[in-house]
């Protein structure tokens, strides 16, 4: 075992992680973070997505005992869910039923917020690019990249306001 | 999900595509700290009141490999300990003896005589009324053989003024829903089952789990979750009686939950091989049709024999062909089992029969669209096997699809296989643009039957309980639609509980686009049970007949005379027993069909209803790498009634994307029995990448007459059609006949440069395989 300092979705944590745990084990298992999904194990699904420093990564893939001192976001840590609001990605996903089943959703709601930090208004081309890494096998891809492309807008257009709906 | 207590397993599996078991030695795996226990197949005959054998159409796949093993992959020994790493430890440990024996891995050669035999003998299931007549095996790889007898064949032949013969192929794919199966059992010391399950088919699995352990139905629990998607690959039991076993035998909670890798082992889609030869007159009138299909069940028949029967009916394709013959074929091979993935075989079928529909219309000059409008079924005609049509917008669906990619065009644009360059100064270009239609007509399954319960509360609040599992296909907002309906309360006053066996009632399956239709008029019937109840004690107060009543917002009302009204709070107190009391109604719809000959597969109704999809799609082929991109798809589906039109559109948008990925990546490779690509790095599936920017969902509303409301089912009906269309686009764009899934660039290329050699050698391509003129 080993101790590491993760800050997750803003609260800093000291955990004892197993020298052999990935971080997606770490997230659900020792965190109760279950919107953290495995899909393939090897990284190329994207539904076990977080936000690490802010880029997504597939925590499959990385091993917890090496991110010590990192910041670590998950679907959990969008919104207010005391006060039962939503982020607005999730909010534009939910308007434009962009899933289907729901289970790569949360993946690509961080990777949605991950490529709006970038580059706030992306072409659809650099959007399909962007989320080329995480799958949807229900094929709700249209709806996604509408989804995307809404939540561009709102939060270009109404900034502090429409965040703190 | 979590339960006190609760152990993991991992599971130890064939490395032999065929073997007999010499021994399997558990002696190290055992000493493993954290291990409870190991369970091998060949323990399971001695375990004293179960019965090792499942399966939903022969009862012959043992929970554990007992004698011999039938494909690589297949569990042979099950291990149970505290942590996931410590069973895996632990089954690293378990040595396995085999003696190799010889092992089959095509379809068409298992069912000659004298191939190795997968299975010595078998035993029907008899678990559903379809599959009743299925014998005990022996000596045979062929597990089911599916017959269609229409008119005289060889006579329609003789009348043709060509005969053509074409072979096509698909290849075995994974579901690869992205949440995988997953299952927790708990049994209570009073021999209680409870089993939470990532089953399609909970009402199976329950029967299944009560005949493993010789246990009544009410001590057998199985809850379902929303499904991470399932796309088929969750139907009738895979691993749930194994998982309720170690619960039993450990008497602690036992979660098994399978790897990426290990789902390629569970359950594919059948890999198909299907010979058509057609007999057409000049003016391209299809007269004659025989069909020859060999799809590749894998070690274990699962639903294949259904898959088979359902698919060799539709065979043939919605054309008026006076006489048909069909043989479907379901074959054990060495592979891992293969069974029902959305479309139940239509994919397969549609594949070959509109391939061989292009191929004719190109040999004889007649335009793809005009080929298919000038024979399709309509509306009052009779189906291949005997049964009218009704409620069918085939028609419908190929002129919305065609007119939406602008089908008219096509001839101007695509002379000469070159696309028209839209700037005069474009540079000449190795990109070829061509468009290509198909369509299919699926029946749907029969017989089967859906219940449904209903309450309704004091306070105008319902409750639907059914078993119809929620995958993402918004069956849960559609049943509650249904019963607001009925009850004339908002949507949002109406819950939906999961699937629980011990609370919500039978239902076949949740498959098969079925339950819209099967399960929508169970809940509909259900409700109006309910309404009955509160119109009748309603009537009583107002002292009117109940037919002048009328249920809205929670209230009862006289027609057209608003004023005289009951509230629901009011009426439960005076006539149900009080505010928290409640009023419940019961639903049971099993649609009646014909019977059918066995001999001719004739039969007078046949199906409940049927669901028509066309496709038209634009390519662009680089004639120099063979890529082929989609540039845009529409798709039509005929849906009945749409009851909620923007769920329509988007199962249509959905089974497309998936269509595509199964189109033109898709393919589970073997060698020698070992599955090559088992994972997500190897087996491509597409992303929004290879997704088409413009998905147009057209949908075609011929409302079903026996369907609620006049709806019929969505979720299958855009899968069929889109890789063909996809072939004929890249037929009419570079002159190429693909007869082979996925259309690979290696595969493009290879037909190009076919198509460009010399006349002598063409083998291979069923693009010049010798029509008879006469």
């Amino acid at each position: 075992m080993r101790p590491v300092q993760l800050t997750i979705n803003g609260e800093p944590r000291a955990i004892e992680v197993a020298e052999t745990a990935l971080l997606l084990e770490v997230l659900r298992e020792q965190c109760g973070l279950f919107s953290v999904r495995e899909g393939c194990g090897v990284g190329q699904c994207g539904t076990c997505t977080v936000l690490l420093d802010g880029r997504p990564v597939s925590s499959c893939l990385l091993l917890a005992a090496l991110q010590d001192g990192r910041s670590v976001e998950t679907l959990e840590g969008l919104g207010r869910p005391e006060l039962g609001e939503l982020d607005p990605i999730q909010a534009v996903f939910l308007e434009h039923e962009a899933f289907q089943c729901g289970y790569c959703t949360p993946g690509f709601i961080l990777s949605v917020k991950a490529l709006l930090a970038e580059r706030p208004d992306p072409t659809p081309e650099e959007a399909r690019e962007y989320l080329a890494g995480n799958l949807c096998r229900c094929g709700a891809y249209p709806e996604i990249l509408k989804a995307t492309a809404a939540a561009s807008a709102r939060l270009r257009g109404v900034q502090g306001s429409e965040c703190a709906l | 999900m979590h339960r006190p207590g609760m152990l993991h397993v991992a599971l130890v599996r064939s490395q032999s595509p065929h073997a007999r078991l010499v021994s399997v030695d558990t002696a190290r795996c055992a000493s493993v700290p954290g291990v409870r226990l190991v369970l091998t197949g060949p323990d399971l005959p001695g375990i004293p009141d179960l019965d090792p054998w499942i399966g939903p159409a022969f009862k012959d796949h043992p929970l554990l490999a007992i004698d011999k093993v039938r494909f690589v992959g297949e569990p042979i020994a099950a291990v149970v300990a505290e942590s996931v790493e410590a069973a895996g430890e632990g089954a690293a440990l378990v040595e396995v003896e085999y003696a190799e024996l010889p092992a089959v891995f095509d379809a068409r050669i298992a069912a000659q005589p004298g191939a190795p035999l997968v299975h010595e003998r078998v035993e029907p299931a008899r678990a559903f009324p379809d599959l009743a007549h299925l014998p005990t095996l022996t000596g045979t790889n062929v597990c089911y053989q599916y017959r269609l007898r229409r008119g005289d064949v060889e006579a329609g032949f003789k009348a043709a003024d060509f005969v053509f013969e074409d072979a096509f192929s698909s290849p075995p794919a994974q579901h690869a829903s992205l949440e995988p199966h997953a299952y927790l059992a708990e049994a209570e010391p009073d021999g209680k089952l409870t089993i939470w399950s990532t089953t399609q088919t909970p009402s199976f699995v329950r029967s299944e789990l009560a005949d493993a352990f010789h246990l009544p139905l009410n001590r057998v629990r199985v809850r379902v979750p929303y499904l991470g998607g399932g796309y088929g690959g969750k139907m009738y039991d895979k691993h749930e009686p194994l998982v309720a076993l170690l619960a039993r035998l450990t008497g602690r909670p036992v979660k098994l939950v399978l790897s990426r890798g290990e789902e390629f082992h569970t359950i594919t889609k059948h890999g198909a091989n299907i010979h058509l030869k057609t007999g057409v007159m000049r003016d391209g009138r299809i007269v004659a049709r025989h069909v020859q299909i060999f799809w590749d069940t894998g070690a274990y028949a699962d639903i294949g024999p259904r898959v088979a029967g359902k698919t060799g009916f539709a065979s043939a394709g919605p054309y008026r062909i006076e006489h048909v013959w069909v043989d479907s074929y379901c074959v054990y091979t060495n592979k891992p089992p293969a069974g029902a993935f959305r479309g139940f075989g239509m994919p397969q079928v549609v594949w070959a029969h509109e391939r061989q529909a292009d191929l004719i219309a190109r040999r004889l000059g007649i335009d793809p669209l005009d080929f298919r409008l000038r024979q399709t079924l309509d509306e009052g005609d009779e189906f291949a096997t005997g049964t009218a049509l009704q409620s069918s917008g085939l028609r419908a669906c190929l002129e919305q699809a065609a007119e939406a990619i602008d089908w008219g065009s096509r001839h101007k644009a695509h002379s000469a296989h070159f696309s028209a360059p839209e700037d005069a100064e474009a540079p000449i270009t190795n990109l070829r643009r061509g468009k290509g239609i198909a369509c299919g007509l699926k029946a749907v399954i029969f017989p089967s039957t859906s219940s449904a319960i209903v309450t309704l509360n004091a306070d105008a609040s319902a409750t639907v309980y059914t078993s119809t599992v929620e995958m993402g296909q918004g069956s849960e907002t559609t049943m509650a639609q249904f019963a607001a309906e009925v009850l004339g309360l908002p949507l949002e006053k109406i819950q939906v509980h999961p699937p629980d066996t011990d609370i919500t009632p039978y239902d076949t399956i949740t498959a098969g686009s079925r339950s819209t239709y099967h399960m929508g008029n169970a809940v509909r019937l259900a409700a109006d049970d309910v309404r009955c109840q509160v119109l009748d004690a309603a009537a009583q107060r107002l002292e009117v007949s109940s037919a002048d009543l009328e249920m809205a917002d929670g209230d009862v009302f006289v027609r057209g005379a608003k004023e005289r009204r009951v509230s629901l709070p009011d009426l439960f107190s005076l006539s149900f027993g009080g505010r928290g009391s409640t009023v419940v109604g019961h639903g049971r719809f099993t649609p009646t069909t014909a019977p059918v000959d066995p001999e001719s597969g004739m039969s007078a109704k046949s199906t409940e209803y049927w669901f028509p999809g066309a496709t038209a799609v634009e390519v662009e082929v680089d004639d120099q790498t063979g890529r082929v991109d989609v540039l845009r798809v529409a798709a039509a589906a005929d849906v009945g009634t749409a009851v909620h039109p923007a769920h329509c559109r988007q199962q249509i948008v959905g089974a497309t994307s998936m269509a595509l990925s199964l189109a033109l990546f898709e393919e589970i490779v073997f060698d020698g029995g070992h599955v090559v690509n088992p994972s997500l790095a190897d087996y491509m599936l597409a992303s929004a990448l290879d997704v088409p920017p413009e998905i147009v969902p057209i949908v075609v509303q011929v409302p079903h007459p026996g369907g609620p409301f006049g709806a019929k089912g969505v979720g299958e009906t855009a899968i069929f059609s889109l890789a063909p269309a996809i072939a004929n686009a890249v037929a009419d764009a570079v002159g190429v006949s693909l007869v082979d899934l996925p259309i690979t660039p290696e595969r493009v290329l290879q037909a190009i440069s076919v198509a460009k050699a010399p006349t002598t050698n063409r083998a291979g391509s069923a693009h010049f395989s010798a029509p008879s003129d006469r």
